[in-house]
């Protein structure tokens, strides 16, 4: 598919001119408009674009919150509140951004799980995989160090345990502290890096996105049966066809999106956040964002502190690995029986540590924090690949046309179509 | 022929000369740029502070701000003393005999900084929960510190740090 050549013919004088001087109206036409997408892709395709329009809501909200915000210890709060109270729409906006972030962190979850279930990271997608991880590892410091402008108490306790992560590192631990703190403990300088960097980052972001949807369109999409594409048969344009099924699954995204906005701005957030920053005291439990409980479980699962920020950023690191670790040449798990209950397990380990992590680390909550941490590493390093070398697949459809039509090969729809 | 040699040596001596003083002037011009995020002059121009003893009865503690950090001063009762004293051979993660944490021992002063992640230990105020052993409780992953500010049991690594501090006069120190 890296070999396809451009059909694009400029119309008009003016855009014959541009194509010679600038194509990228030819750009635009080949990666949006004929590019062949396979004909059997399912709605978890079009989580995709979900994520690109949350990426430009963030930054369009962001930029508006910036005009308000003051990145100063003694104001930050102040300064949130009164986007919250005096400024026109201000109350809006922020929600909007505030849910925002959850609903990106959805929507990534729910892509990165397709791409565990139909096999994406596999070749010739390991590129593909590797800039998803490192968009999500960038998102996840960039919604940490927005969460921490808000400067009540959740933000500034939060900052506090993760900074202090950085102590644990042997001998120079101490002195990274300090130098990300710019200072002795999280205060001023604190919140002025985090504010300039949180800045950035959704920029970095969006180059990175780039990338991911060039490494895309090298490749192709993967499809439901992780067949790969064949003929033109198997293919159906962009336009119109994923333009309209990714633009109705924005607007789904949109009104539940719109629901908590209107209805539950703070469901997704945490009470004591609307307490201005104060460090002296503690509040009783700590609880981060949703979507890092599974993280913070896997965290305070482990007894020792070096090893639990260990176990904690190899939880993410692990995913730069598996296209190596999974030794399965079939790529969904449609069509890989033994592996399939396996892959549910996982997903169930990956919600059980989301609801251990906002509970107390005590008792049986800790035993089962521990037995899943377990099971979440053992599925990555043991699992996945013993399963691929022993496991039966089932057969797999000659085509991706043969599995939608259930019946012709790709050479008898390649002569039908050539007889039409 | 020979000379064209000697050339090829010089041009590599070229190459790895200037390729080096490049990366010696990378590393200096970025120097600058990683350090101005360390403590700056004003947060190490370390204000020491004093504080006045006289109004801490026995068995209260006050919590006093230095460098941006809570400070635990507490005024030990016999018997807190004597647990502190009693477990300097139990197991500890991180052993240490109560003498050499304090300067007098009814004055326990401690940085109130779990060693852990940060958090505020409880077990200053009135009616806070001490742990299971008398001193302190970090709330945050559950560290249990002891009357001398030793970790016990959880998951900090390390005791309550002792800040420096002198005595100035019998019921007066300074901290820093
Ligand atoms: C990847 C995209 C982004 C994510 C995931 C993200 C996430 C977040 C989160 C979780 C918060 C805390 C929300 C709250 O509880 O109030 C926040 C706050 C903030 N963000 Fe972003 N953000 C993004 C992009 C941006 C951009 C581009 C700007 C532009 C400057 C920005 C400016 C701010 C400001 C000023 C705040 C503090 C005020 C507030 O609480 O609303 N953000 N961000
Ligand atoms: S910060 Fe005190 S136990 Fe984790």
């Amino acid at each position: 598919m890296s070999e396809h050549s451009s059909s694009y013919k400029p119309s008009n004088a003016f855009t014959r001119w541009m194509d010679e001087r600038l194509p990228i109206i030819r750009l635009v036409y080949d990666s949006f408009g004929v590019f062949p997408t396979p004909r059997n892709l399912n709605y978890l395709w079009t989580f995709g674009g979900i994520l690109t329009f949350c990426l430009l809501v963030q930054i369009v909200t962001g930029i508006v919150i910036a005009m308000h915000f003051v990145a100063h210890g003694d104001h930050a709060f102040a300064s949130v509140e009164h986007l919250m109270r005096d400024v026109n729409w201000g109350d809006l906006i922020r929600y909007t951004h505030a849910v925002g972030a959850s609903m990106f962190f959805f929507a990534a979850y729910v892509h990165i799980f397709r791409g565990l279930y139909y096999g994406s990271y596999k070749s010739p997608r390991e590129i593909l995989w590797i800039l998803g991880v490192i968009i999500l590892l960038m998102m996840i410091i960039t919604a940490f160090m927005g969460y921490s402008l808000v400067w009540g108490q959740m933000s500034f306790w939060a900052v506090t345990v993760i900074t202090n992560l950085f102590t644990a590192i042997p001998i120079v631990g101490e002195s990274i502290t300090q130098w990300i703190w710019g200072g002795y403990s999280v205060g001023d300088p604190t919140l002025n890096r985090l504010f300039s960097l949180h800045y950035l980052f959704p920029f970095i972001i969006a180059a990175l996105v780039g990338l991911h949807i060039w490494a895309l369109h090298v490749v192709g999409s993967n499809n439901p049966t992780g067949v790969e594409v064949k003929t033109k048969e198997d293919t159906l344009s962009f336009f119109p066809y994923f333009v309209i099924k990714d633009g109705f699954m924005v607007i789904m995204f949109a009104l539940l999106f719109s629901w908590f906005v209107f209805y539950a701005p703070n469901y997704l957030g945490h009470s004591d956040n609307y307490i201005e920053a104060n460090p002296l005291q503690t509040p009783p439990h700590i609880v981060p964002e949703w979507y890092f409980l599974p993280f913070y479980a896997i965290l305070r699962a482990i007894p020792d502190k070096l090893f639990g920020v260990i176990a904690m950023v190899l939880a993410i690191v692990v995913l730069f690995v598996i296209p190596w670790l999974d030794t399965s040449k079939i790529k969904s798990v449609k069509y890989r029986p033994m592996f399939k209950p396996f892959f549910w397990l996982f997903v169930i380990t990956c919600l059980a540590l989301g609801y251990l992590g906002a509970k107390a680390p005590e008792g049986y909550y800790l035993l089962a924090s521990r037995l899943f941490t377990a099971y979440y590493f053992i599925h990555f390093l043991v699992v996945m690949p013993v399963v691929g070398l022993i496991e039966k697949p089932k057969a797999l459809p000659d085509s991706i046309t043969e599995s939608v039509t259930g019946k012709s090969s790709p050479e008898e729809t390649a002569k039908e179509g050539a007889q039409s | 022929m020979s000379s064209d040699h000697n050339d090829e040596g010089r041009r590599d001596f070229l190459m790895v000369a200037a390729g080096s003083f490049a990366a010696v002037g990378a590393g200096a011009s970025l120097w600058p740029l990683v350090d101005q995020m360390n403590p700056d002059a004003s947060a190490k121009a370390l204000a020491s502070i004093e504080i006045d003893l006289t109004p801490i009865k026995e068995g209260q503690a006050v919590t006093v701000m230095w460098r941006g950090k809570p400070i635990f001063i507490r005024k030990r009762t016999a018997d807190e003393i004597k647990s502190a004293e009693s477990a300097d051979n139990a197991d500890m993660r991180d052993p240490q005999t109560d003498e050499t944490r304090v300067q007098k021992p009814e004055w326990l002063v401690l940085i109130g900084i779990c060693t852990h992640l940060g958090c505020i230990p409880r077990g200053q105020a009135n009616g806070d929960v001490h742990g299971d052993f008398g001193g302190w409780f970090c709330p945050c992953h559950g560290s249990h510190y002891d009357t001398s500010g030793r970790i016990r049991k959880g998951p900090a690594p390390k005791n309550l740090e002792v800040p420096p501090y002198t005595f100035v006069s019998d019921t007066k120190i300074k901290i820093g």
